[in-house]
């Protein structure tokens, strides 16, 4: 009987192996063909290939074991039980396997132990047993046949090196594909769940409602809270506060990306660009505090000294904070591409008598226009899913409002607020998260998609 | 910035402080345009240009010629100051245009380029559309006052540079759809827009093919009489086709000045022959 662990470590030692015995069928192959230079491929590659097909092939099998391990041997274990016990209904029946498996593993059981599950838990250890056994002998013998195989069809005219790469460009497909179906993955997960939230709640009434009010009567006998699920107050929490940050983040972003890359000198630069994105490493958490602790409340006392009323957590001081943490986004992604630009293009206009002020209104910014605004429409996405800052500094409460000194509520805080603690994932209000994330992917989505439109489209113009 | 780089890498192989070698040949002319005396470059302690001493006249075409890191268009961009835009580049001596030193500090840049244009060696047209290529900078200047004015301004230029029967359809379209050549004039018109008095050219045809440089050398000589033209080539033949007077360049001195045909027929110095007739190079 063999761990997964070892036997994985015994292919591995297989492969290596593998490696060198078909180097050395390569060059010995060569030398009986009149020397080295006859062989295909380098001799390396004749040892790379030998070891894949050493490896590959056993790895997919234990994989494919290890996926249905379980299923199998459970449904071996219920063929065998006695016939009493095999003809319960459904329910009954998956109760006691599972109690079984549990007993077989050691843990906690959920009724009393009986003499037949003690019986069936005793063939379930010796069926994996068995099953692990045959699993590590049959990836063993496929291993060492694959080595053997290709040891076999090695000759100077094998064209290993192009099987090689054929592999290697295969894994590179492989993992470049691993992020997009994660992004596939996290979706359906979403989707599933927002799907059984449309059940119960009106798709319409989800997306035009203007009244946000998730509580809902979890007794029959609870007073009040019938639940209302109209998610624009809380976009429209999410815009103002995004709007607020872009509006100090634009600006102070992209002034200090020309500030750096053209009026700067190599000194200030090499100081002050680290120092920016600094901004980029504090933890949100920090920005957090900031905003709820100082920012706040001198917008409050700022407000009430002009006779203003400001609510204590109010949307401008959780833009302004989130804005500041934005504008290292900004100003570096737009140093960036103002730098990029062509130094042969600042020749041009300076060679013309265009002063410096002149050269980047005309000529730099808008040829670094498409990455400026990729970078900004970046950002916006940044602000829109922040969430920190937010949950700390901005309200609960959702109103429709654009006056920024009301306290708003967002898309993000929301999601939080119904996901912390015990929560039934049965009742629209804890499904309603999973609506509002969707709604939110969906934003950015298309955000995002712009951003690189936009990218795209001048960058055809320009270049 | 690569560029720069690139630049400073190639002027670094010039050599260890030595004394500069006398010029030969005659560096005056009558009634100068531009005036330099004495032009040491350094960039930060590697000296590129020693002691150069040269007049450029009016309406005449000015060749400089020599062996790549020479200096030339370390020269060349020292006429307008282009060289400011480089942090370690340091300049010297005398160089007066209609009299007045153009490093004097009472000297403001920015006129001081509108009157001296520059042509690159790559074409760079800006990335917008012909028509804003040639009338950005008489617009920003305020050479021109409306649309009508511009337009007929704009026109005008591209005639000069040859470039009108071939894009006047496509006024709209971007600078940089262009062929190289035509590219290549376009920016002599953007250059020639703001009616400057003299234009630098640091090897203006080195990326183009021969029909493209057999026009911009045309143009060159139809220019010629409006303005003073410096131009640094690598090519002797376009120096001894294109220009009246040329000077040669070597590791960072003025070798050798004198009218073209004299310097193509019979040089002087014994550096000046051997680099003409291929020898060395």
């Amino acid at each position: 009987m063999m761990s997964p662990l070892a036997l994985l470590l015994a292919l591995l030692l297989l492969s290596a192996a593998g490696y060198f015995i078909g180097r050395r069928k390569a060059l010995y192959a060569a030398d009986k063909a009149g020397g080295p230079n006859m062989l295909h491929s380098r001799p390396n590659y004749y040892g790379v290939l030998t070891a894949l097909w050493c490896c590959l092939p056993a790895f997919f099998l234990f994989i494919l074991w290890l996926a249905f391990e379980q299923s199998i041997i459970t449904s071996l274990m219920v063929a065998d039980l006695p016939p009493g016990l095999r003809n319960l209904p459904q329910e009954r029946l998956s109760l006691f396997v599972n109690d079984a498996r549990n007993l077989a593993s050691g843990n906690i059981v959920s009724g009393e132990i009986t003499a037949e599950m003690r019986a069936a838990a005793a063939h379930y250890v010796n069926l994996q047993g068995i099953g692990k056994m045959i699993a590590g002998v049959t990836v063993l013998v496929v291993a060492i046949a694959g080595m053997l195989f290709v040891h076999r069809h090695i000759t100077p005219e094998l064209r290993a090196r192009n099987q090689v790469e054929r592999a290697i460009m295969a894994l590179l497909i492989f993992c470049s594909t691993i992020a997009i179906f994660t992004t596939i993955g996290i979706v359906l997960s979403v989707l599933y769940e927002a799907v059984r939230f449309f059940q119960q709640v009106p798709v319409t009434d989800f997306l035009f409602g203007l009244k946000w009010s998730p509580q809902m009567a979890i007794r029959e006998e609870q007073v009040g809270s019938s639940g209302a699920f109209g998610a624009i107050p809380v976009f429209a929490g999410t815009m103002l506060i995004s709007g607020i940050a872009m509006m100090v983040a634009v600006p102070i972003g992209l002034m200090s990306a020309i500030f750096l890359s053209e009026y700067a000198n190599k000194q200030v630069r090499a100081v002050a660009k680290p120092l920016l994105e600094i901004l980029a490493g504090v933890p949100t958490v920090v920005y957090g505090f900031f905003a709820a602790l100082v920012v706040a409340p001198v917008i409050r006392a700022g407000g009430s000294q002009l006779g203003i009323d400001v609510s204590s957590e109010s949307a401008l001081a959780a833009g302004l904070v989130m804005g500041i943490m934005i504008i290292p986004f900004v100003s570096s992604l737009s140093d960036d591409v103002i730098n990029a630009v062509p130094q042969s293009l600042r020749d041009g206009a300076y060679s013309v008598g265009a002063t410096r002020s002149e050269t980047i209104k005309h000529v730099l910014i808008p040829a670094a226009l498409p990455g400026i605004v990729g970078g900004i429409l970046l950002a916006v996405s940044r602000a829109i899913g922040e969430t920190m800052i937010v949950v700390m500094a901005a309200g609960l409460s959702a109103n429709l409002t654009a006056n920024p000194l009301q306290a708003v509520t967002t898309v993000t805080v929301q999601i939080v607020t119904l996901l912390v603690g015990d929560q039934e994932f049965d009742s629209p209000k804890t499904l309603a998260a999973f609506a509002l994330g969707l709604v939110l992917f969906v934003v950015t989505l298309f955000l995002n998609i712009i951003a690189l439109t936009v990218v795209r489209k001048y960058r055809e113009r320009y270049e | 910035m690569q560029e720069v780089l690139k630049k400073k890498s190639a002027e670094k192989r010039i050599l260890a402080p030595r004394e500069s070698r006398k010029t030969i040949g005659n560096i005056n002319v009558q009634n100068p345009r531009m005036v330099c005396r004495n032009v040491d470059v350094y960039y930060d302690d590697k000296q590129a240009i020693r002691n150069v001493s040269i007049d450029i006249g009016r309406n005449e075409v000015l060749s400089m010629i020599g062996p790549s890191g020479c200096g030339k268009s370390t020269f060349l961009r020292c006429l307008n100051r282009m060289n400011d835009t480089i942090d370690s580049c340091r300049v010297t001596g005398e160089i007066l245009f209609d009299g007045k030193d153009i490093y004097d500090s009472s000297i403001d840049v920015v006129p001081l380029r509108a009157q001296i244009g520059m042509v690159f060696q790559k074409p760079n047209p800006f990335p917008k559309s012909i028509y804003e290529n040639v009338g950005w900078a008489p617009k920003i200047h305020g050479l021109v006052e409306s649309k009508a004015e511009t337009d007929e301004l704009v026109e005008s230029t591209l005639q000069k540079a040859g470039l009108w029967n071939e894009v006047k359809d496509r006024l709209d379209q971007p600078g940089t759809g262009l062929s190289g050549g035509q590219q290549q004039r376009l920016c002599i018109a953007r250059a020639i827009a703001v009616s400057p008095e003299v234009i630098l050219m640091d090897e203006p045809c080195s990326a183009l093919d021969p029909i493209a440089t057999a026009k911009i050398e045309d143009l060159i000589d139809e220019l010629r009489e409006q303005y003073t033209i410096v131009i640094v080539t690598h090519s002797m033949q376009q120096a001894s086709r294109v220009s009246q007077r040329t000077a040669f360049f070597h590791l960072g001195d003025l070798i050798e000045v004198g009218t073209t045909e004299n310097i193509f027929t019979k040089p002087s110095h014994q550096l000046t022959e051997d680099y003409i007739t291929g020898r060395y190079g």
